[in-house]
């Protein structure tokens, strides 16, 4: 084995710059951190083809070193093949073999490098990030490779990054001034983005008009572009809220039973969830994609069970007395919080996003992330399901019936006490199915449902018990108006004014937003 | 009023005649006042089993003056005034001879009075906000001199820093730390434009707001870093929205004061590799009393991928000083050990060696880890040798003038070098 890699070594002399990368690679374990800068700055100089697979490698923490041999190894701590013979060994066992550390430092070192090599890739997405790199950059000395790389663009959005990024440079060099100016205007079309960039000439006075005129564009731009922010971060809110309150809106605003135990069909969704991916993760680790789709019936069919377990040995035998009810179900979900950590313990469990799920995409100027583009979709799926099977479907006409008048539901036959329980495992299965995509978002832990409760009561009551569009609007307005209301005042105040707010309203509505009128009211 | 007074001081002698009556003579108690349900039963019980490991070891070694060892395990259930209940039925009631407990600031407040009033030990393993010293209190637990001042000067000169924002939980421990921090980057000729200060409330889940504020703040040409005081579990969401929000440690990293193995356990940590941790003591740490230490602690929970963290090393001093302390002293009463417990040194787990100071606080050596995507935290700075804790920051001008010292003559734990007056019992 050693033979080989040896034999293969004596081969490499040939190329000088290769042998010159094969020995830099062998000292990257030597030495500390600055040490390792150096020679991470002579591999980006040495123009080896291998350059963005080593340093890649190097950066996420995929190359390994044997403190005894000095070999260098590729891949993942269980599965290593030798860096330069692609052998592959069976080194798992071997407690020599460290992994070569880097710091944040060293990983801005590597990525500047390898982005700023992709400008000619004849990947759109690549020779992107190297325009957007150029522009946070903005290092006069590469002005003219920026330039050149424009020349040869032809996608449209690159060649607009490019063109902004050649303007961010222009303000360092020593360009003229009408050049400058010219490059200022252009950067304030961008809004906030601009800011950055043009903060370098805001000492020059020659400049200090433009400057100043920029800032005033900027700032136009950025009013309209924060006020779509937080009417979005509102509406994402929004979609939170009301996934974890339309369970309630069935059990309590339908039912009317006080199901404190709510934000525990919401935990034991997440920890189904969890379950699942743990699952994939052991046994079909190419599904992890896909888990939470495989998440979501289980969860509700999981919190639906435990739901109609309660109704039938606690519920049912409580309905007509609210406070026994509340104090009942605050006992059961102490009692499902406590058996969650002695099953699970008290920590946080790790739920997994799947790819589609990370990351965020820019959109006329606002930064949608895609978890809270599909949680805003899976809400407004579940809330058109919901409508579509309480108004359309024969168990839903019943569970109106039930609820609006029991006895005369009872005597047309329907078995009423059936229906409760149905009813409220329905609440709790989509309580199950909030969980699975909070768990996407929150903490997946025992306490999870704490926090959930009391916003899901505070929708529920501001929209107008029994009323769905009631509970939508309730979720919206409040979501809408916590994220208007926290840039200005912070955090902690938003919710203060909210909460304050919810109670003066209450004063004058005490039915909420889209109260029932009627008999079915009493 | 009275009627009440009365009942509780007949429960409480009730209590101690008839647990003094049972009282095995032949061991020594120790109380265990650690949350073990609600919410902060998270962090809280790991503290426990790490304190019914050392209890158990020393037994191993032979006990302590000739007795075996007696760990009073109670749950205060994350429950403020319960903890000031538990802890007096630990004192009066099992007749413990020091208590090893408490993480949230206010518990530790709830129950100084008790220990004050029945003359017992506490040690507590958690770092925290400074800005208090108490006789009979022993804090092992880093102070933010130990903590936070080293975090933001590693930032300062080894990333260059210039803008600030001070991020963290709406509570007495970050508000105080930011506080103090704010006073040293202002006296550190940091503009107050160039700091920002956010708060928000426990368990806060939406993180979006206030992370794009982060965001615009940091894009305005100067390398900017987030130092967190954030708490418990709303790290979590904070975490994912930086992810997917796009901010990478290598442009605005975020130092946290209240992150270890612990948490990390229980997240997808791909989104954290780089951010920076600020403690006294991280697992990855390769010493020889670490490494027997992780074996022990890996072995007495049977749990092989078992993490050990900051305040379990806290914990580990805090008991080795005590044993230490009884051993010199001879005996277990208060008086006697709390004298013998200033200037005792162990050693602690990164291969140093740790001594009780005369403010009760100890000295600690400061690292900053990175976070890597096993969940470990890898050292990429540490202090020169050892930082003494100090209880009144030095940056605060109320606080400026205040040392603690609980050794003759001066024996006063808020005493002001200004005008030579011990300020005494307020707190």
């Amino acid at each position: 084995m050693k033979l080989l890699g040896f034999f293969l070594l004596l081969l490499f002399p040939l190329y000088a710059g290769a042998q010159n990368f094969e020995s830099l690679v062998r000292e990257l374990p030597n030495g500390g951190y600055s040490e390792r800068g150096e020679v991470i700055s002579q591999i980006l100089k040495s123009g080896d083809k291998r350059i963005v697979i080593t340093l890649q490698a190097l950066s996420d923490g995929a190359l390994y070193a044997s403190e005894e041999t000095g070999d260098i190894f590729i891949g993942e701590k269980d599965d290593l093949v030798d860096f330069f013979t692609q052998e592959n060994l069976d080194v798992t066992s071997d407690s020599s073999i460290k992994k070569i550390k880097v710091n944040n430092k060293l990983r801005r070192l590597i990525q500047t490098g390898i982005i700023q090599a992709q400008h000619f890739s004849p990947l759109v997405s690549d020779r992107m990030q190297a325009a957007e790199h150029a522009f946070k950059d903005a290092d006069p000395e590469r002005i003219e490779i920026l330039q050149e790389a424009l020349v040869q663009e032809q996608d449209e959005s690159v060649t607009a990054e490019l063109k902004q990024a050649i303007n961010a440079t222009i303000l360092k060099t020593d360009a003229d001034i009408e050049m400058k100016k010219q490059a200022i205007l252009e950067l304030s079309a961008l809004g906030a983005k601009a800011r950055s960039p043009l903060s370098v000439i805001a000492d020059v006075p020659e400049l200090s008009e433009a400057y100043e005129e920029a800032l005033l564009i900027i700032k136009n731009k950025e009013r309209v572009q924060k006020f779509g922010q937080n009417m979005w971060y509102g509406l994402s809110l929004g979609s939170v809220l009301l996934l974890a309150a339309i369970g309630l809106a069935i059990t309590f605003g339908v039912m009317g039973v006080i199901n404190m135990a709510h934000g525990e069909m919401i935990m034991i969704g997440a920890y189904t969830t969890y379950v699942v991916q743990e699952i994939i993760r052991n046994n079909a680790p190419a599904l992890f994609e896909y888990s939470l789709f495989i998440a979501i019936p289980c969860a509700f069919v999981i919190a639906g069970l435990v739901g109609v377990v309660i109704e039938r040995f606690v519920v049912r035998y409580l309905y007509g007395r609210p406070l026994e009810t509340l104090l009942a179900t605050w006992g059961v979900s102490l009692i499902l919080q406590q058996l969650t950590r002695s099953i699970f313990g008290p920590n946080n469990r790790e739920v997994g996003n799947p790819a589609w799920m990370s990351g965020s995409v820019e959109f006329i100027g606002i930064n949608f992330t895609w978890s809270r583009v599909w949680i805003l979709i899976f809400a407004t799926v579940i809330f058109l399901s919901l409508m579509w099977f309480l108004n359309k479907t024969l168990f839903g006409t019943q569970i109106r019936a039930v609820t609006q008048n029991r006895s005369m539901a009872a005597n047309m036959g329907i078995s009423t006490g059936k229906v409760d329980a149905l009813a409220f495992g329905l609440g709790a299965g989509i309580a199950g199915l909030a969980g699975v995509a909070l768990s996407q978002i929150d903490n997946v832990s025992p306490n999870l449902g704490q926090g959930y409760i009391v916003d899901s009561f505070m929708v529920v009551v501001f929209g107008g018990a029994g009323s769905l569009w009631g509970t939508v609007f309730g979720a919206l307005t409040l979501g809408v108006a916590t994220k208007l209301f926290e840039p200005v005042v912070g955090a902690v105040m938003a919710k203060i004014i909210i909460l304050v707010g919810i109670i003066l309203f209450i004063q004058r509505k005490p039915r909420g937003l889209f109260a029932i009128r009627g008999r079915a009211a009493e | 009023m009275k009627i009440r007074n009365k009942i509780a001081l007949t429960l409480s002698l009730t209590t101690f005649l008839s647990t003094s009556l049972f009282a095995d003579e032949d061991t020594i108690k120790v109380g265990v006042l650690h949350s073990l349900s609600g919410t902060m039963a998270i962090s809280e019980t790991t503290l426990k089993d790490g304190m019914l490991m050392l209890i158990e070891e020393q037994n191993k070694k032979g006990g302590l003056l000739g007795k075996q060892l007696e760990a009073v395990v109670v749950d205060p259930a994350s429950d403020w005034p319960l903890f000031a209940e538990k802890a007096r039925e630990l004192i009066e009631g099992e007749q413990v001879d020091a208590v090893f407990g408490c993480w949230t600031s206010v518990s530790r407040k709830s129950v100084l009075p008790v220990f004050e009033e029945l003359n017992s030990i506490l040690f507590y393993p958690v770092q925290y906000e400074g800005e208090e010293s108490q006789r009979n209190v022993f804090y092992t637990g880093a102070a933010p001199n130990q903590q936070a001042i080293p975090a933001v000067d590693y930032l300062m000169d080894e990333e260059s820093v210039e803008r600030w924002v001070l991020a963290g939980t709406d509570y007495v421990y970050p508000r105080t730390t930011n506080k103090i921090l704010e006073a040293y980057l202002i006296s550190k000729g940091v503009a107050a434009e160039d700091i920002m200060i956010n708060y928000t409330p426990f368990g806060h889940s939406d993180w979006q707001t206030i992370v794009s504020d982060i965001k615009a703040f940091g894009s305005e040409g100067k390398k900017t870093a987030v130092v967190s005081t954030i708490n418990g579990d709303a790290n979590v969401p904070f975490y994912k929205e930086l992810g997917n929000q796009g901010v990478e440690a290598t442009d605005i990293p975020v130092v946290a004061f209240s992150v270890g193995e612990e948490e990390l356990a229980g997240l997808d940590t791909e989104p954290l590799v780089g951010h920076l941790a600020a403690w006294n003591y991280f697992m990855s740490v390769e010493s020889p009393t670490n490494e027997e230490f992780i074996k022990t602690w890996q072995e007495f929970t049977g749990d092989a991928e078992r993490v050990t963290n900051d305040p379990l090393e806290a914990s580990y001093i805090g008991f080795n000083m005590w044993v230490k302390a009884v051993e010199a002293a001879g005996t277990t009463d208060t008086d006697a050990v709390i004298d013998a417990l200033v200037g005792v040194e162990v050693p602690n787990l990164t291969g140093g060696t740790s001594v009780m100071l005369k403010n009760h606080h100890i000295t600690k050596p400061v690292l900053v880890g990175e976070i890597q995507d096993d969940g470990q935290l890898d050292v990429v700075w540490e202090t020169d040798g050892l930082v003494e804790g100090d209880a009144w920051s030095d940056y605060l001008a109320e606080s400026k003038p205040l040392i603690s010292d609980w050794t003759d003559p001066v024996n006063c734990g808020n005493f002001n070098t200004e005008t030579n007056t011990c300020i005494g019992a307020e707190q």
